[in-house]
């Protein structure tokens, strides 16, 4: 039987088997890709999610858990009119993906600290912020999630050229 | 501007119109048209590409993959600045995995680095100079390289060249002398008349012209865009899930296998019942490769539940007496025999070993490809660090002639070293399950197989002497190691020892090694960097004022150094408990230096508080993103030395996922400081040298704080009291 749930605010129902992950009914059903596989033992969080605004590493969620709940992934943080989502916009202004690979799910679990925190403090911040990232963005998606929140400093370009 | 990754066919409609440049480096002939672009010329394959439309859009074609550096952008802002180009009219687009778009600017920068001496070519990444002087084709993104080579030799020049062509042509049109014309933004200009022209009007006949091979580059004063924090093009896409990876490819129809190969490498299948998986709703067909077994279903998560349930039996090789401590010993005694005498030379005689584990690259996107053959011919997508060797691999795999098998570059999650050419198991089965299949079919790795079945950093042990003379001098240096490498020997020192030796033997396991990011110069690094360490200690000497005792005045090494350490406050009091160390390390032709500041954790882990880097790589074309490489370099160094290791048991890798190969954690991560110092020395590259003092100033700063040395990597809790 058909699994029904809302999807970035849409009504969906998925046919497969209803013990597959949430990651791939979302990927391989809807065509959804910005959620990503890293382990599928909810070790890396490249595929973390909001189903009914709490974080969730889809990887490790049958998508039998979903039904009649509101899942929100990566493509569904933009506003209706396509404005990014704050968070998006610091990701943009702060330059934070290399690669790129985690970064919809480093997204979305920090959407989910600022939905809880406000303006999460550095201890906040390394208590949530549990995705790995091997390009080693950090540093900058702490001050992104900071800057989301109004409280980074103002600054220039740190790597300024000049007077060794 | 913007980056656009759709594959097209040579001689298709999309190079029709506008002009298109190229510079032919086999000969310095500047070519005539866009024959590289509208016609296969395998005799031309030293050529680049940028092409100017009649709507004035730019477009660069660049052999070269994004992985995560942000090369692309590097690229276009070097071409954008000698061309005088419009930013927002600037395109980058993957060029095809075709012999026509080598990237011969690699190779001749490579060769060219050797070609400049000694110095340099102990840090010439081996595995990619061999492949490069074996034959110059290649498509590789890898060695810090696409921005030094590819960018300031290829684009840059070509770019330059092209302006001048555009001037030339817009003189003739106006009846003016070039001398008279400025360009800027995409217009020449003739200001006595206050006539202009765009250069999409120009390019069609500007192209037709001869090109100089040698034209002159702007002077620093006059740069645009190189050097500007210019936003990354590619970043947008990835904030909003719409960037597109190898792993997020599908087609109709497509089916999803996924793999079991034997655990210890070598091994082959010698039996598996299919019935278990057949029997899981959504499986297709269970495939028997020689040394793996593959599970083919409606989509992963049925192919990994149809993978679980089967139970094949594996053979071991002959490898089941391999493990990490057996290989320890055999290295280390391999190293005994090989130092050879020692000649103190009346000096202090300082004497030490270290070792550095195996290590996986642990991208965060495991492998994924996806193969289809239809009427003959065989496409393949994905996201590859060497386009046209994949093709070739899956040709071979195919048995199919080249010429019908096209590889489609896609995004990586991911690279440093893993998707280079080299073990191309994941090929081989794709090809393999496609060939044999009605539909496409898309192979993704489990992270556990990837983890098991990867190309490692190779296992090292080392062993250094050193003698120190009355002066607090080292007087002679001798290095031997020995390790599964393209290059045995290691790296040179960095430092003007009056005698050096470097010693090294070849040891062979089951274990695949390969390229891991910095190559040489990770491992070798930490050893180099430790021991000089020790040396300062045993002078009774500072260790910055030991390294500089070695170190020309003025010289790069010695310039880093004195930034790194005047940022830290090298020399002021720290609380007990906390220690700062230094290293500094030259690969890829950048010169990179550390100060490390560290404390220990209640669990005697490392805590470091902060780290200080500054960096010599000559011209620095995006400071932003150049800081972005650095900070990801001592990320991923610190994440090894206190964390990672890859251990063997029954010829075996033990370690499956994050649990047991576990990451730097951004609780762990500490703040970290990027000085970019100003230099006159030739571009060097950035997605690497940022990484390899991490290791040793790391492990000095725990000698500091604590009194402790740690000879053997991972770090983890060796400092504890």
């Amino acid at each position: 039987m058909a699994i029904t749930a809302t999807v970035n605010g849409k009504p969906v129902s998925f046919t497969g088997e209803p013990d597959t992950p949430l990651l791939w009914a979302v990927r391989e059903e809807l065509g959804l890709t910005g959620t990503k596989f890293g382990c599928g033992i909810a070790a890396c969080g490249a595929c973390s999610v909001h189903v009914d605004g709490e974080l969730v590493r889809s990887c490790s969620l049958p998508v039998s858990e979903v039904a009649g709940k509101a899942v929100t992934t990566i493509e569904g943080l933009k506003g209706a009119d396509g404005t990014l989502h704050a968070v998006q916009q610091a990701w943009i202004d702060i330059q934070v993906p290399q690669c790129g690979y985690c970064q919809s799910g480093q997204i979305m679990a920090a959407v989910a600290l600022i939905k809880r925190a406000g303006k999460p403090s550095h201890d906040q911040i390394d208590e949530v912020m549990t995705n790995l990232c091997r390009c080693g963005t950090y540093p900058r998606i702490r001050e992104a999630i900071l800057k989301a929140t109004g409280q980074a400093a103002e600054k220039a370009p740190s790597a300024a050229m000049g007077d060794a | 501007m913007g980056v656009k990754r759709r594959a097209f066919l040579i001689g298709g409609a999309a190079v029709i119109g506008g002009g298109i440049f190229a510079l032919q480096y086999g000969d310095y002939a500047a070519r005539r048209d866009g024959l590289a672009l509208t016609k296969r010329d395998k005799a031309g394959s030293f050529t680049g590409w940028l092409r100017i439309g009649e709507d004035d859009r730019v477009t660069l074609y660049s052999p070269h993959i994004d992985m995560g550096t942000g090369n692309a952008t590097a690229l276009a802002q070097l071409a954008a600045d000698e061309l005088d180009a419009d930013w927002d009219k600037m395109t980058v687009e993957q060029a095809p995995a075709d012999e026509a778009f080598a990237n011969a600017w690699l190779g001749k920068g490579f060769i060219g680095d050797v070609a400049k001496g000694s110095a340099v070519l102990g840090l010439v990444p081996h595995s990619i100079y061999s492949l490069m002087a074996r034959k110059l084709v290649g498509q590789i993104t890898g060695g810090s390289s696409a921005t030094r080579f590819t960018g300031q030799q290829g684009f840059r020049v070509l770019a330059a060249s092209a302006r001048a062509a555009l001037v030339d042509e817009a003189a003739a049109r106006l009846g003016v002398a070039a001398g008279e014309l400025t360009t800027a933004r995409g217009i020449v200009t003739h200001a006595k008349s206050g006539k202009s022209l765009r250069y999409g009007e120009l390019a069609v006949a500007a192209a037709k012209r001869d090109l100089n091979p040698e034209p002159k580059l702007k002077a620093a004063g006059d740069l645009v865009y190189i050097g500007k924090p210019v936003p990354r093009i590619d970043v947008p896409s990835k904030v909003d899930g719409s960037a597109k990876y190898g792993i997020d490819f599908a087609l109709p129809d497509m089916r999803v296998a996924t793999v079991m190969a034997a655990p210890s490498r070598g091994g082959k299948l010698e039996s598996v019942d299919a019935a278990p998986a057949l029997a899981i709703k959504g499986v297709e067909k269970v495939v028997k490769f020689d040394n793996a077994v593959a599970v083919v279903a409606r989509g992963y998560w049925a192919a990994l539940t149809g993978l679980r349930a089967l139970d094949p039996k594996f053979g071991d090789g002959g490898h089941g007496g391999v493990n990490t401590k057996a290989m320890y010993a055999e290295q280390e005694k391999l190293v005994k025999d090989k130092a050879g005498a020692f000649d103190a030379k009346g000096g202090k005689l300082v004497e030490l070993s270290y070792r550095a584990p195996f290590l996986h690259h642990m991208m965060m996107e495991p492998f994924a490809l996806t193969a289809h053959h239809k009427d003959g011919k065989l496409q393949v997508w994905g996201g590859m660090q060497d386009p046209l060797a994949t093709r070739k691999a899956a040709a071979q795999a195919a048995g199919l002639s080249q010429d019908d098998v096209m590889f489609h570059p896609m995004l990586l999650g991911g690279g440093f070293g893993r998707k280079l050419p080299g073990e191309n198991a994941v090929i081989e089965q794709v090809v393999k399950l496609a060939m044999e299949s009605p539909w496409p079919v898309k192979v993704i790795w489990p992270r556990e197989e990837e983890v098991r079945h990867g190309t490692y950093r190779p296992q090292t042990a080392m062993t250094l002497k050193a003698s120190l003379g009355t002066d607090g001098k080292v007087s002679s240096w001798q290095s031997t190691c020995a390790q599964d490498a393209q290059l045995e020997a290691g790296m040179a020192p960095l430092y003007a020892f009056p005698a050096i030796e470097q010693n090294h033997a070849k040891h062979k396991s089951n274990i695949a090694v390969a390229s891991w990011r910095s190559v040489e110069a990770s491992q070798h690094g930490f050893f180099h960097e430790s021991f000089i360490d020790e040396l300062a200690h045993a002078a009774g000497a500072d260790p910055l004022e030991f390294r500089k005792r070695h170190l020309a005045a003025g010289s790069r090494a010695a310039r880093v150094l004195d930034a790194a350490a005047k940022a830290s406050g090298w020399g002021s009091p720290l609380p007990q408990g906390t220690g700062r160390g230094i290293a500094v390390v030259e690969s890829f032709g950048t010169v990179c230096a550390h100060v490390v500041q560290v404390s220990l954790r209640d669990n005697g882990y490392p805590r470091v508080e902060k780290v200080w880097a500054a960096v010599d790589c000559g011209q620095v074309v995006n400071p932003l993103n150049a800081e972005a490489q650095v900070m990801g370099g001592i990320v991923m160094g610190l994440s090894a030395a206190i964390h990672e290791e890859i251990t063997v048991d029954k010829g075996a890798v033990v370690q499956s996922s994050f649990p047991d190969y576990p990451l730097l954690t951004l609780a762990e991560t500490p703040e970290i400081a990027i000085e970019f110092v100003q230099s006159d020395a030739p571009m060097g590259g950035l997605g690497e040298p940022g990484l390899p003092p991490a290791a040793p100033a790391l492990a000095n700063a725990l000698f500091a704080a604590t009194g402790k040395r740690v000879r053997q990597l991972p770090i983890r809790d060796q400092a504890k009291a």
